[in-house]
């Protein structure tokens, strides 16, 4: 199960994100708060487990949308019954990806208390959308969910609609906050203290449009391609049905348009850095010190002399990809205060293999398209060819959620040393609690746990589905209920 | 009104419906805890699974309100909360965290031992944490929360108003959905069912009524400000409490468990807001008001938008959400 092993794949994700970050933190920690690295690590776990969830609570809607509105409007049983058996996935996944999110609405304040307190009134605003957002969200979930054979089968499909615009608007609002940290706008400092604070100018800063746009595309990448390698798995095993050729379609469609878009709005976000973040760009590209033009630096690290090695160096490409321009130099290190730099080659690393991992997952979509309007039909799991691109589709799920966690580590990362660029250093919002220490622990073995508990679950629906079990009743009920063909039917609700 | 007031209006409306909504999800779980065996306990657990599953996630968003308004509104009084009740607080997310998660999982969990697994990490996790928000609030109410610095990281929350707080949250939270989970069954045809869950509720209204009316003596020493307030503006909400939750048993003791929905919400809607009458205009009792806590005028401005819109989009969808549930539970019971 692909989806599943994505899920564990991610877990690796995290276990060597959160090794990383300790290491580049260590070098700064002699004088900062004892709450500091604690919070840090405990933000990237929360923070990159319940992006993943986010993700699907953000496009599965859509794609099920999709899929359903075919089952009404075309008649058509497969599709309604891949509908059917997604709506159940997601309910599993909006659980725990709305109780992983209330997590991160309680560590804003418990972790960063220092950001909260000073800038609660200046990026507050966007939060509050975002819990309206939710809230209509989750209303509609329990709609959709429990309305399974009790609605109007169209009126019963219109509760995804604002299912996944909540998703939409609710995205855009985390990413206000987040592109709020990175350009921080709407509040003015005068003698040390905030005033003439301006929410809406905060909430709609200039970045949040690019940021959220390419954060949006990458929700339909993760899911699209999540979802499509588990059929691609199931073709792999021999399971040549029409019921795996749309389960695998429909997804793919989203998700191509996604991968092919994705380099288009990465490109326009990373043009404005130069401006905006110059020491971020510096570390993504490896620019140690300052040329013209400036090369493409693939690979490499710095090491403890600031030097630059093992690197590959295209010539021009830097100057043209990052600045537009055949001559004008990429921003260098050596143009910071040692204090002002992120940790360079964590944010190198992962903003490179973002790129890489989005490069491999466009040309998959291209191929595909491509191979279809020859009429070469890469589903066909007979030919060698077709299994080796089946093969590579079961790992594109791990790829576009690995492409997302290092596109947030750069970002994130490559922010570094500041909360709030320019503005607030990240010692200074830490609290000074050294206990942190455990709450980190138990928050690892809880996650861990869950991530267990999900796939298990997710697994276990599979297996019965396979078996025939479309209505995979409840341990809890011993079939009271007589007649009932859909498990609908046996979950009354309140 | 100032704007400062209104916005903790808008505030403490959401910590109701918190208490009720919420409430009752929490509660439920208690009856799923004491169902008893695996066999003789699958229809209190049925029942359970049936009443929240369409509205507990939309129920458990009025927590995220309150932290966001919270936060943006009265960041001044949020940070020091943070700092000091860290404990409870991070217990409190936890518990929600597995509960949540437990009881996505029991649904389609594949054998009877999973499910009972998963079952019990709902039922436990839904008991203990009101307690720990309980106690939350004890402590912001006993005047433990400084606004400068840190408070005791430990004695802040564990200390008579904060255990008093978390005793009357889980007793409420269970009360109310007692009710609730009676009102539903009675509407079902399983009438054994409707019969031993009355029982039940009936123990923990008396039990709880008990610890409501026990827990109002220690605070006149222990929480001045507090018992100061409850004894004279927020008397009346006090006395209210107490009448609806005595109206509310008896209502259950003749069977009309219908109408004891109504006066249980007002019970515990009483209890709640005689907190926040009793200890106004404090936010942070002893320490910060309402009006020193507040943000810029800009956003509490900005916020209420969010509010009207909140009350214009979320209300009537809840609203319809609350209410087809209860029409599909009607049809399901013929
Ligand atoms: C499936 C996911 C995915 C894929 C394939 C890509 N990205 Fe990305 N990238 C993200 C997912 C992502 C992200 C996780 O969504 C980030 C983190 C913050 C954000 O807004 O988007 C991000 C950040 C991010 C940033 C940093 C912005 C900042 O720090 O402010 C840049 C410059 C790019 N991306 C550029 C690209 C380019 C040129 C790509 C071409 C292949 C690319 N990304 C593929
Ligand atoms: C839009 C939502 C997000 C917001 C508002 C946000 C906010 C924050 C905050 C407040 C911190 C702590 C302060 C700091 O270290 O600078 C942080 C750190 C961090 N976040 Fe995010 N974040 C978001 C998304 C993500 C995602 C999706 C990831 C996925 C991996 C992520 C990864 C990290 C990491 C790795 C750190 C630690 C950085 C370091 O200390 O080196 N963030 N984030
Ligand atoms: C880029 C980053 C993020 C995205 C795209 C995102 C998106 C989402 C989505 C789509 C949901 C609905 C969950 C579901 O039903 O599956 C959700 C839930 C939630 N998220 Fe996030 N989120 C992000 C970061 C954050 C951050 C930084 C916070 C808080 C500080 C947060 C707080 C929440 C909360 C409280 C919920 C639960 C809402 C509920 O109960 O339904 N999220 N998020």
């Amino acid at each position: 199960m692909p989806l599943l092993d994505t899920v564990v794949g991610s877990l690796d994700v995290h276990a060597s994100l959160t090794a990383l970050t300790s290491l580049t933190a260590d070098a700064s920690s002699t004088a900062d708060p004892a709450g500091l690295l604690p919070a840090r690590q405990q933000m990237a776990l929360s923070l990159g487990w319940h992006i993943i969830l986010a993700c699907f609570g953000v496009a599965f809607p859509t794609i099920i949308l999709a899929m359903h509105w075919r089952g009404v409007y075309r008649e058509d049983a497969d599709a309604m019954r891949l509908a059917r058996r997604w709506s159940k996935v997601s309910a599993v996944l909006f659980a725990i990806g709305a109780v992983s999110g209330t997590v991160l609405s309680f560590e804003m304040g418990l972790l960063w208390p220092g950001l909260m307190g000073t800038f609660g009134d200046v990026l507050g605003l966007p939060f509050a959308f975002e819990g309206l957002a939710f809230f209509l969200e989750a209303i509609f979930i329990g709609l959709y969910l429990y309305g399974w054979d009790r609605m109007k089968p169209k009126v019963h499909l219109l509760m995804l609609v604002p299912m996944a615009i909540t998703g939409v608007v609710g995205t855009f609002c985390v990413l206000a906050v987040n592109a709020w940290m990175n350009e921080p706008t709407g509040f003015d400092i005068v003698d040390g203290e905030v005033t003439n604070i301006q929410p809406w100018a905060a909430f709609f800063n200039d970045r949040v449009w690019l940021q959220f746009g390419h954060m949006w595309v990458a929700t339909f990448m993760v899911a699209g391609f999540c979802i499509a390698a588990v059929y691609a798995v199931g073709m792999l095993k021999g399971r040549r049905d029409r019921h795996h050729r749309l389960g695998f379609i429909v997804p793919f469609v989203f998700a191509s348009v996604a991968a092919i878009s994705q380099p288009v709005v990465g490109h326009f976000l990373g043009a404005e850095l130069a401006e905006i973040q110059p020491s971020k760009l510096a570390a993504m590209e490896l620019a140690t010190t300052s040329e013209s033009p400036s090369p493409m630096t693939l690979g490499g690290y710095v090491n403890s002399d600031g030097e630059k090695v093992g690197a590959i160096e295209i010539p021009y490409l830097g100057s043209i990809i990052a600045m537009e321009s055949l001559s004008e130099p990429v921003p260098s290190l050596d143009e910071f205060a040692e204090e002002d730099l992120p940790p360079v080659n964590l944010t190198h690393w992962s903003f490179q293999i973002m790129i890489g991992l989005g490069m491999l997952l466009m040309g998959l979509a291209l191929i595909f398209w491509f191979a279809r309007w020859r009429k070469w039909d890469l589903l066909d799991a007979d030919r060698a060819t077709s299994r080796w691109f089946l093969r590579i589709m079961a790992f594109s799920g791990i790829a576009a959620i690995a492409a997302m966690e290092t596109g947030w580590i750069t970002t994130e990362v490559g922010r570094q040393p500041w909360i709030v660029y320019g503005v607030m250093r990240t010692p200074e919002a830490a609290g000074d609690n050294s206990g942190l220490w455990w709450l980190y622990w138990i928050t690892v073995v809880v996650y861990t746990l869950m991530t267990i508990g999900a796939i298990v679950v997710l697994r276990s629906m599979a297996k019965r589905w396979r078996r025939g079990d479309e209505s995979l009743p409840s341990p809890y009920g011993p079939e009271l209920e007589t007649g009932s063909a859909t498990d609908a039917a046996q979950e009354p609700a309140r | 009104m100032s704007l400062e007031v209104v916005v903790a209006a808008a505030l403490f409306a959401g910590v109701l419906f918190y208490a009720v909504l919420g409430g009752a999800d929490f509660g439920s779980g208690f009856y799923d805890l004491t169902a008893g065996g695996s066999r003789s306990g699958a229809r209190i657990r049925r029942q359970v699974d049936h009443s929240i599953g369409p509205v507990w996630e939309a129920n458990h968003v009025w927590l995220i309100y309150v932290l966001v308004v919270w936060w943006t509104a009265f960041p001044s009084a949020y940070e020091p909360v943070m700092r000091t009740l860290i404990v409870p607080l991070f217990l409190a997310v936890g518990g929600i965290v597995l509960r949540g998660s437990a009881f996505a999982f029991r649904k389609y969990a594949e054998s009877l031992a999973l499910a009972r697994f998963f079952g019990v990490v709902f039922a436990v996790s839904s008991v203990i944490t009101p307690f720990f928000l309980g106690a939350v609030a004890g402590a912001i109410a006993s005047g433990r929360v400084p606004a400068e610095g840190r408070g005791d990281l430990w004695a802040s929350w564990l200390n008579p108003t904060s255990v008093i707080g978390g005793l009357v949250a889980i007793g409420t939270c269970a009360f109310l959905a007692g009710v609730f989970l009676v009102a539903d069954a009675t509407r079902g045809p399983d009438a054994d069912l409707a019969a031993s869950l009355r029982r039940r509720v009936l123990a923990v209204g008396i039990g709880t009524g008990a610890i409501v009316l026990a827990g109002l003596i220690p605070l006149h020493d222990d929480a001045p400000t507090l018992w100061y307030g409850l004894t004279h503006r927020a008397l009346p909400l006090v006395i209210a409490s107490a009448v609806l939750g005595a109206a509310t048993l008896v209502l259950l003791w003749v069977r009309r468990p219908g109408i004891a929905r109504f006066t249980a919400v007002g019970a515990v809607a009483a209890v709640v807001s005689g907190w926040g009458m009793g200890q106004y205009p404090w936010f942070l009792v002893d320490e910060i008001t309402i009006t020193d806590a507040a943000g810029a005028t800009a956003t509490l401005e900005a916020l209420l938008v969010a509010v009207g819109l909140a009350a214009a989009l979320v209300g009537p969808s809840l609203g319809y959400l609350l209410h087809t549930a209860q029409k599909w539970s009607a049809e399901d019971a013929h």
